[in-house]
């Protein structure tokens, strides 16, 4: 009969409806379960204090559970305008620690001046910068901002806006 | 409801109830193979028999195992290994379980690509089986991370890494899916949900399937010779079990099954006792160290051939980044053999001795994916990383353009 007809796909479309709407919202709640917690996220800002660094030193100190390398660089290293980070009259170079291929830590040769990868063989200069291997970009500069002769990794500074505009 | 009557015997109280008679019936007793078959039919049950046997140690595993940074590697090392009786057993048998399953899973496959059992009818077989190699890997890796050592730790970061190679969401989605900025806490204990309870139910689901699949079509044999199985059934019942081409699961041909399973026991049992390090990396006895990577990363044996293809390109051609070469052809690589039955144009099912090109284009693949293996496990410098880049470009060449072609030759 017609309008029992009607009526079987009139309740069809209304389930297919609140099933649709119901679907979404699970999908949305359970990937916003896999999101970090918050307290991960609030544990995301570290402040480091540069003022005890000698020329040549690198400091490996830990951000978001991410290696960070500190790099004060000395007379004889070059000068990177776009990496360079500048505090307290010092340059810096202020990377993640982190192969951009795939993710190892790469290990500092001083004599060589390099950064370099032990996994697939990736190297980077004392500017952060891929010279060789497989690694597609240069080590990543983590978001900071300069207070004194501190550096506050985890929020964007004037500097590190300028650089990222730059880049 | 069914006419019940007194039951003359547990059997029967069941049959009236449960239809058991016919259900065993239909699941064994008139499930037809062909008598054509040799032992590389075996790895089937095999395999059976191994996941049962990683299903039952892993559950013995899990009542002492701590999805906690702090506390995995002790429950593993100390706790299951000198603690609990007899827990060593169980970790050995589920570490070498979890890699010999992965050499019988090869096996079976190639011996479905020698014997031509993914052509004609037999497509969703082999689709269902490539989507359990593909779930299994996730298991294997993903129970891989679990005891948080060295290796487990670095694995893991460089496979979530590969999520960032994804266009536009890729930093995102690699943060989402370990939970946190690096691989930490909620990188294990959602790994070690997907280790013990999601991936094994969906793998129990797609081995239902995959057997299910193989009813329709039936297996195949040895001469790829098609038969008429109802046929041959009717002649197996009408009592001409010699004339007949096939003989029923139950009792005949498991029974046949039953002795290489003992054969492959023995072996496997061998490993566990006595060889049972080529399963358990030795970096993987050092804790898991976010601030310090191994000199040398590699996978575990079985995955080394597709870790070789992502890592063989290794120069940037043009303006593409040699990274996301190696990504594309990594993803080719997982994905590829999936569209075997399309790739192959030709619609002969026989097997690779009676086809000539097809043959040789067999072994050259099995040679080539040994050579990946090989220097999958080798540092990547100088030579060897030409010679994984040769056998890179060889295997999708074998797979993208010389078997299309090949075996198009064939059909005219
Ligand atoms: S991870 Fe550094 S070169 Fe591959």
């Amino acid at each position: 009969m017609a309008t029992s007809e009607s009526r079987r796909s009139f309740i069809g479309f209304a389930f297919g409806g609140v099933a649709t709407v119901g679907g979404v919202f699970s999908l949305v709640a359970m990937k916003k379960t896999w999101d970090p917690l918050p307290s991960v996220k609030a544990a995301g800002f570290t402040t480091v204090d540069l003022s005890g660094m000698n020329e040549g030193e690198l400091r490996t100190i830990e951000w978001r559970k991410k290696p960070i390398f500190i790099l004060k660089k000395d007379a004889n290293m070059a000068k990177d305008e776009k990496r360079d980070v500048i505090v307290d009259n010092a340059t810096y170079t202020v990377v993640i620690g982190l192969c951009t291929h795939l993710g190892c830590i790469p290990a500092y040769a001083p004599s060589e001046g390099l950064f370099k990868c032990a996994c697939h063989g990736g190297e980077f200069d004392v500017s952060g910068k891929n010279v060789f291997g497989p690694p597609p970009r240069p080590l990543d500069i983590p978001p900071f901002k300069i207070e004194g002769t501190k550096l506050v990794l985890g929020e964007e500074g004037p500097e590190y806006q300028k650089m990222i505009a730059e880049a | 409801m069914a006419h019940i009557t007194k039951a003359n015997g547990i059997v029967d109280w069941l049959d009236q109830r449960l239809a058991v008679k016919k259900l065993m019936n239909v699941l064994m007793v008139e499930y037809w193979i062909p008598k054509q078959i040799n032992f590389l039919w075996a790895m089937g049950v095999i395999l059976t028999v191994l996941f049962t046997v990683l299903f039952v140690t892993g559950l013995l595993l899990v009542m002492y195992y701590k999805p906690d940074t702090a506390l995995a590697f002790d429950s593993v090392n100390k706790t299951i290994m000198q603690e609990a009786d007899y827990g060593w057993l169980w970790r050995h048998m589920h570490g070498v379980a979890a890699s010999v399953i992965f050499l019988i899973i090869y096996i079976h496959m190639l011996t479905g690509i020698y014997y031509g059992s993914y052509k004609k009818g037999r497509e969703m077989i082999w689709i269902s089986g490539m989507l359990l190699f593909v779930v299994f890997s996730a298991e294997a890796f993903s129970g891989y991370m679990l005891p948080w050592g060295q290796m487990s730790y670095w694995a893991a970061q460089v496979i979530t890494n590969l999520f960032g190679g994804v266009p536009f969401i890729g930093d995102a989605l690699v943060i989402w899916i370990r939970g946190d900025y690096a691989v930490s806490d909620p990188t294990l204990t959602r790994f070690f949900m997907l280790h013990v309870c999601l991936l094994p139910i969906v793998i129990i689901m797609i081995i239902a399937f995959h057997f299910y699949a193989l009813r329709i079509p039936h297996v195949n044999n040895e001469i790829a010779e098609e038969l008429d199985f109802d046929l041959e059934a009717q002649k197996y019942k009408n009592g001409d079990t010699k004339g007949s081409k096939v003989i029923p699961f139950w009792p005949a041909f498991l029974s046949k099954d039953f002795m290489y399973i003992c054969l492959f026991m023995i072996f496997f049992f061998y490993l566990v006792c006595f060889k049972f390090n080529f399963a358990m990396d030795p970096i993987n006895f050092d804790p898991a160290d976010a601030l310090k990577t191994p000199a040398h990363i590699y996978p575990e044996w079985y995955f080394l051939w597709s870790y070789e293809v992502l890592r063989g390109f290794f120069f940037d051609i043009g303006s593409i980044k040699a990274f996301d070469i190696g990504l594309a052809a990594f993803g080719i690589a997982q994905v590829i053999f999936f569209l075997l039955p399309w790739l192959d144009r030709s619609d002969v099912v026989k097997p690779a001795h009676a086809r000539g090109k097809f043959f040789v284009w067999f072994w050259i693949l099995l040679v080539d994916l040994i050579v990946l293996t090989v220097y999958g496990k080798l540092p990547p410098t100088g030579i060897n990383a030409w010679i994984g880049f040769g056998a890179s470009v060889v295997f999708l060449a074998l797979l993208l353009v010389v078997l299309p072609l090949i075996t198009r030759k064939e059909k005219e």
